[in-house]
């Protein structure tokens, strides 16, 4: 997508709405496919070896059985707040992907505020989460989805002071501006607080385990997506994973160099590659967590954040932005 | 003010302890048989249900239809039902139904038969669509093995019919 | 563990809970009604009877030989160990005796099955608190128990290979090979275990201070076992009463001191480790001989009389106590179960809890409900 398009804007918003529902839905099939042999070679067992060589046409049959199997209205459910919850977690995370940097012009939209577009959409998933809770009509659908409020607001803090350290660092909230200042030296060799910071509260963010009490998996109950059935719990599993993506994708973005090379040494290799590679590493690194460790309580999980991510992510940008002054 | 930086220090290592552990079995070796494709071969003690055994100077089973073992089995598995020979002492069985279904695999049965004529079968794939699928002749079960095999067979009985051919 | 900062609340806002029998983790037919005020536990009722199948009555109805199968599916985890228990139950009574190689082959079966109880244990006791991992690895060392009871007994879950007056099949060089070998590779897998999950501060923190179970009370409710050693009290059936050869051997009684759910982890895992402990010297010290008595009746009728085994189960204190009345059937045979005191105890322990915690309590006590219903 160069510049050199010049009557063809719409050519370009066209295209750019292709490559990102495309993109994202081949990425959330691999990744499910990717997060089952993870764990299998984790538990030294293959995972999915049936459906096409080593499972690969696995999660397309499973996209094809949740297509087929009957939505069911639970009774007295909103119906219409019951069916707009699934949407409605689906549809800002495609809107993360308009300003993620791919390659050095391959920005759909290079908006002067892209790290704030982002995390400003991404809070639209704690509202559909609420709303597919509170529509089911269920006790405990409400209870996983009121924790999973609760959760989010209490890690989306650490997560944007820590952008916040990256940003006072450009003094830009613009993507390619980011990372071009990664040039020479990635941040995450800067800021390895803010980075640690920003991945944990990441997985979090994405209701990922170890923190993934109002997901599905819970004890007693099963979470928020209980009702949902069909493509209902579809659309929810594949905003997860897209969600996941989007995460990684802005840490490569904001820590990781992006399209940089390490050091500056490219290689020869184009920029989208790197970016590609980073960014599947660090997803492939929040799934091998997941396979690790127990689950955080809940009270745990939020004195974690409230006691030890606030303070030190705070700590760490007062120092960041003392340094800035000094030198 | 320390010990709060120390706990999250080593609770931090302690984290990264275990992830070093399960990415070392990343690279391991997988454990899993992908069944039916590859099979794991049995311990030669495996229990699968009861047969006869046949011997070498006979050729067919010894099974005088005593009925030790219907009297020992305390699921009520065994259904023995013997002739007198005119020529022998003992009678010979004509009829040794067995009842999976019910069976718990004790080897009360093998252990009291006087001719030693009982032993555990390496069956373990038996499927069936019905309870009577359960229902095993040993008598037809045996001659077909002795019709199988060419040669005589001796104890062990490694031959596997197959399923819950009668 | 959170402090409860409400006051005692208006009855209206209590609500109950059924843990329903169908449960997500791997205990078994358990239910608990839970009383609850938002999230902390008020009142908490085990109902137990789901799994019951008249094992002691079947007793009364049957031979003595004929009731070994059952008693491997009480507790279907420490199969052997309640096979052994039974036999030496009617050993005392009928007075035989076994030979010594029989009554090492008879420990060191016995000392497999606890490890593999306690593996299965961990296994589900992180899966309940969301680490599916550590779940496959002890079922994979787990395989590698279930092959060497299988080659010697050629069952892998209920065995019944103890016989009275010894085991009904010798051992052989491959056996002992296989167990040695089974020995080496535990003895890498324990760092790996303590690395992945011991030192795991996630891990930690939800079992550190959680489910304190008093040693007075434990001792009112019949606790036994690791649960009762955790709390700080030494006392397992091998020391205090000790049954077979196992006076024999030299190993340690783990304890705890606090009484909560760390201290019950650490107690079994430590506990796995004296098992491999008392095997290797087994292994050393077998002896050679007849595996079986020479002699044993076929149809076993004791005189009239009593007799009473205890000895120690995965879970704690189990014994059998048989009454004959000179036939040869059994008059009574009752069993006790460990799990049943264990379990009860949590009406005591359960309240003022969180319910987050309610699964890791559940699952450090280490109850199989079959044994408690039998």
């Amino acid at each position: 997508m160069s510049e050199g398009f010049q009557g063809s804007e719409w050519l370009r918003v066209i295209l750019g709405l292709l490559i990102v529902l495309g993109f994202s839905q081949f990425n959330a099939l691999f990744l499910v496919w990717l997060e089952r042999k993870v764990a299998g070679h984790i538990q030294l067992r293959p995972g999915p070896m049936e459906v096409g060589p080593h499972g690969l046409l696995q999660s397309v049959m499973d996209g094809v059985k949740l297509v087929g199997k009957e939505l069911i209205l639970p009774l007295q459910a909103d119906k219409r707040l019951f069916f707009v919850a699934p949407v409605m977690v689906f549809m800002p995370v495609l809107v993360g992907f308009l300003v993620l940097p791919f390659g050095p012009n391959l920005i759909i939209c290079d908006m002067n505020v892209g790290v704030l577009l982002v995390f400003a959409f991404s809070t639209f998933t704690v509202l559909a989460i609420l709303t597919g809770g509170w529509a089911s009509n269920n006790k405990y659908a409400l209870l996983g989805a009121v924790r999973s409020v609760a959760q989010n607001i209490a890690y989306e803090i650490p997560l944007l002071l820590a952008v916040l350290s990256v940003v006072i660092m450009v003094n830009s909230l613009s993507f390619s501006d980011i990372v071009n200042a990664q040039k020479n030296i990635w941040f995450i060799f800067l800021q390895p607080a803010a980075g640690l910071i920003y991945l944990i509260s990441a997985v979090a963010e994405t209701n990922r385990a170890p923190f993934d009490i109002p997901e599905a998996e819970s004890e007693l109950v099963a979470g928020f997506h209980t009702e949902y059935s069909g493509m209902g719990f579809g659309l929810f599993f594949l905003a997860e994973y897209t969600n996941m993506f989007i995460v990684c994708a802005i840490a490569t973005s904001l820590f990781f160099g992006g399209w940089n090379g390490l050091f500056g040494i490219s290689l020869g290799i184009p920029g989208v590659f790197w970016f590609l590679l980073k960014t599947y590493f660090l997803i492939f690194v929040i799934m091998w967590v997941r396979w690790t460790f127990p689950r955080v309580r809940f009270d745990q999980l939020m004195n974690f954040s409230w006691k030890v991510m606030i303070p030190v992510s705070l700590a760490n940008l007062i120092v960041t932005a003392v340094v800035i002054k000094l030198f | 003010m320390m010990s709060y930086l120390k706990s999250i220090v080593f609770g931090g290592l302690s984290l990264v302890e275990g992830m070093a552990v399960t990415f070392r079995r990343l690279f391991q070796p997988l454990v899993t048989v992908q069944y039916p494709r590859e099979k794991i071969p049995l311990s030669h003690a495996y229990r699968g249900h009861i047969e006869l055994k046949s011997f070498e100077d006979t050729g067919t089973h010894k099974c005088i239809a005593c009925g030790s073992c219907e009297r020992v089995c305390p699921s009520c598995v065994i259904r023995v039902k013997g002739v007198k020979q005119p020529a022998a002492s003992s009678k010979i069985a004509s009829q040794y139904i067995i009842d999976f279904s019910k069976c718990s695999l004790c080897g009360l049965c093998v252990e009291c038969c006087p001719t030693h004529t009982l032993q555990f079968s390496k069956e373990y794939e038996l499927v069936g669509e019905t309870r009577k699928d359960c229902i095993i002749d040993l008598i037809a079960r045996i001659a077909s093995q002795c019709d199988k095999s060419k040669t005589p067979e001796g104890s062990g009985g490694e031959k596997r019919t197959g399923g819950l051919a009668a | 563990m959170a402090e409860r900062q409400m006051d005692a609340p208006a009855t209206e806002q209590i609500y109950t809970l059924n843990l329903g029998p169908q449960h997500p983790s791997t205990h078994g037919v358990l239910r608990v009604l839970l009383d609850l005020d938002g999230e902390f536990i008020v009142k908490a009722d085990p109902v137990i009877g789901y799994c019951h199948r008249g094992h002691e009555k079947m007793a009364e109805n049957r031979l003595y030989k004929q009731f070994l199968p059952n008693t491997s599916r009480m507790d279907y985890l420490s199969g052997m160990l309640f096979n052994h228990g039974f036999v030496l139950a009617v050993e005392r009574l009928t007075g035989i005796e076994a030979p010594e190689r029989a009554k090492y082959i008879r420990v060191i079966v016995s000392e497999l099955n606890r490890i593999s109880s306690h593996l299965l244990w961990f296994g589900t006791y992180l899966m309940d608190l969301g680490g599916f991992t550590p779940f496959l690895y002890a079922f994979d060392d787990r395989e590698h128990i279930l092959d060497i009871l299988d080659s010697v007994s050629g069952s892998r879950l209920t065995y019944s290979y103890c016989r009275f007056g010894g085991v009904c099949r010798d051992v052989d060089q491959a056996f002992v090979e296989m167990t040695r070998a089974f020995l080496k590779r535990m003895a890498g897998r324990w760092t790996d275990y303590e690395k992945l999950v011991s030192r795991n501060i996630i891990f930690i923190n939800r079992t550190r201070r959680v489910g304190v179970i008093d040693r007075e009370l434990a001792r009112q409710y019949g606790v036994t076992g690791p649960n009762l050693r955790a709390c700080g009290v030494a006392f397992d059936v091998r020391k205090a009463e000790p049954y077979e050869v196992y006076d024999r051997f030299d190993f340690d009684i783990p304890t705890g001191s606090r009484g909560d759910a760390l201290d019950r982890y650490c107690v079994r895992f430590e506990e796995m480790r004296q098992s491999c402990r008392i095997i290797e010297q087994a292994l050393d010290s077998l002896p050679g001989g007849r595996f079986l008595a020479p002699k044993i009746p076929q149809k076993i009728i004791p005189t009239k009389g009593e007799a009473y085994a205890a000895f120690e189960s995965a879970r704690g204190l189990a014994a059998f106590y048989l009454v004959s009345d000179g036939g040869s059937r059994p008059y009574r045979c009752h069993i006790r179960a460990p799990s049943f005191g264990n379990l009860n105890v949590l009406t005591e322990v359960l309240p003022d809890t969180m319910l987050a915690d309610t699964i890791s309590i559940l699952g450090s006590i280490d109850v199989v409900i079959p044994e408690i219903d039998r």
